[in-house]
């Protein structure tokens, strides 16, 4: 067998089970969504083509505009609080000479615990009336607000949620600052740099590419924002509602938990109207794409 | 004394925050532990110590069952990963093809979309098949590649050197015999963290199991369980806190087995991405 086919053969061995499912459960789904957010079906029927109806009607869907908003108001307050909150607990632990191991496994933990299970947790922490914080803030005289229960205070309780879940861009801060080079940070002593001085000239720009890195994944994530406010609508509204019958309870209170893939859900499973939720689906991916493509540049060039 | 002041208020921030961190666990487990009544109170301390309920949580509820459902999904998964998505990041790490950066970037462009971009056809085409309403749909594709698991061991095998793959095909492996006998042991830390990150994944999961399995509470996962435990023992907040730190217990008894590793993979994704 010459050589070369050989080569093929062996790099075809390694790569086939990947390469399969990228088709199957990638690209091919990929192509049937832009195809289906050109038609109109639903579960029971076949699609059926109506051009554009679905995109013009992205535009004239208070509930869609809602979802965006929300979603739009996590990303531009809860990427940058995690990505705050990761640095200035990165920067605590190096700080710390002795006891930062354990620090460390205490911040870090939270990140681990599954999402529903913190979110219940904080939906009981944040109870109005008896809860804990609630409770405490009472001794020292200040009515709390209603937290999970207010439209107002419903999106800043997410996140606190995942202000504690922060351990994950922590780590990434950490390895990064670890790597910033002593002898820069000397250098700029010497020359009589306060401590803000050598952060914004030594510290930031050796991190900047984490700091690239975590605002995109951010936005990526927060995009896909899902189970936290599913379960945390859920809990807080007090409603009766197992399995897929939760999404009766999305957005409580008065919407304002209701995000972009929630509705997307909604729209697909329990309205059923499947053409319009790969409208909404293709539009994720552009935004996704667009957000991505920052990143991708980067390591483009890596490679 | 301007160096003790500056030590004082790091360490004091430090406690402070440690504090804060394990606050919400500390006051759902000692939730878990009061009497049906006195969970309804403001009070923190339990009364009466009630270590049953955890024995309840397990008998009166279907518990079991949900975490039987997610070792399965969680382990399958994880096994069935690595079947598929070690020896495709070797291909990417260590051999030498055309396509290759092109494929790379089809993996990233995986890794960044939002999972609902494709739920639909997805659902769809599990649908036709009649395999909704169990977790096969979440399972069985981990048997044909996972792009974030390919693209975390792809980092790692780039850091093992050239040279013992080379001195291993000099003594005649073929490239499958080099990956088994030579990668692999050397790849243990990589493995390792790519398996924890896909249990998880798997374990934490409460989209994949909303979406295939709700019409069909047989197969409810931990997570899906735990979303609507909320309402059926709505009152029960006792019930809820020990149902809740049982979902976390097998998560941090994993983490302080295998921390090293896994500390290691956050930042191979992160530096390197």
């Amino acid at each position: 067998m010459p050589h070369k086919l050989r080569h093929a053969l062996t790099v075809a061995s390694f790569m086939a089970p990947a390469t399969v499912g990228i088709v199957v459960f990638f690209l091919y789904p990929l192509g049937s969504a832009v195809y289906f957010s050109f038609t109109k079906f639903d579960l029971l029927s076949t699609p059926e083509w109506v051009g554009l109806r679905n995109y013009r009607h992205l535009f004239d869907d208070p509930f869609l505009t809602r979802a965006a908003t929300n979603t739009l108001w996590l990303c531009v307050i809860m990427v940058p609080a995690r990505m705050l909150g990761g640095l200035a607990t990165a920067m605590l632990l190096t700080g710390l000479r002795r006891g930062s191991g354990i620090v460390r496994t205490i911040f870090y933990l939270p990140a681990l615990a599954p999402p529903v299970a913190a979110t219940l947790a904080f939906v009981y922490l944040l109870k109005p009336g008896v809860g804990p914080v609630n409770t405490a803030l009472a001794q020292v005289g200040i009515d709390g607000p209603l937290w999970f229960n207010s439209p107002d205070w419903s999106k800043p309780s997410l996140v606190l949620l995942c202000l504690w879940a922060v351990g994950d861009v922590m780590v990434l801060y950490l390895a990064a600052l670890l790597d910033v080079p002593q002898a820069q940070l000397e250098a700029a002593r010497i020359d009589g740099a306060n401590a803000w001085q050598r952060f914004r000239a030594v510290t930031l720009p050796n991190i900047a590419p984490v700091v690239t890195f975590t605002a995109v994944i951010g936005v990526i994530t927060t995009l896909q924002y899902f189970a936290q406010a599913a379960v945390a609508a859920s809990a807080a509204s007090g409603q009766a509602t197992t399995g897929a019958g939760i999404s009766s309870t999305f957005g409580y209170p008065e919407g304002s938990t209701f995000t972009y893939p929630l509705w997307l859900y909604v729209v697909g499973f329990r309205y059923g109207a499947l053409g319009y939720a790969n409208a909404m689906a293709v539009v994720l991916f552009l935004v996704a794409f667009a957000v991505s493509l920052l990143l991708l540049r980067r390591s483009l060039k890596v490679t | 004394m301007n160096r003790w002041l500056l030590w004082t208020a790091r360490y004091s921030l430090a406690i402070a925050l440690c504090v804060m961190f394990v606050a919400p666990v500390a006051f759902l487990l000692l939730t878990s532990l009061m009497t049906d009544s006195q969970a309804l109170t403001a009070s923190y301390w339990p009364h009466q110590w009630r270590f049953a309920n955890y024995a309840d949580v397990f008998s009166k509820t279907p518990l079991p069952r949900y975490l039987l459902n997610t070792v399965i999904y969680a382990v399958a998964a994880t096994g069935f990963m690595l079947l598929s998505s070690v020896p495709a990041a070797y291909a990417l790490a260590k051999l030498r093809w055309r396509g290759q950066n092109a494929y790379l970037v089809v993996i990233v462009c995986m890794m960044m979309i939002p999972p609902q971009v494709t739920t639909v056809p997805l659902y769809l085409m599990w649908a036709n098949v009649g395999l909704t309403g169990t977790l096969v749909p979440l399972v069985l594709p981990m048997l044909l590649g996972d792009a974030f698991s390919i693209f975390l061991l792809r980092q790692f095998l780039l850091t093992i050197p050239g040279e013992y793959l080379d001195a291993a095909r000099v003594d005649g492996c073929g490239e499958w015999r080099t990956l088994l006998r030579v990668v692999l042991p050397m790849a243990r830390p990589g493995i390792a963290a790519a398996a924890l990150f896909q249990f998880f994944y798997a374990w934490n999961d409460y989209y994949g199991p909303l979406l295939y399995t709700s019409e069909n509470e047989h197969n409810w996962t931990l997570s899906l369980g735990l979303a609507s435990f909320k309402t059926l023992h709505h009152v029960q907040w006792n019930l809820v806190s020990a149902a809740t730190i049982l979902t976390m217990v097998p998560v941090v008894v994993l983490f302080f087995f295998a921390q090293r590793a896994f500390v290691q993979g956050v930042t191979l994704t992160g530096v390197k991405g």
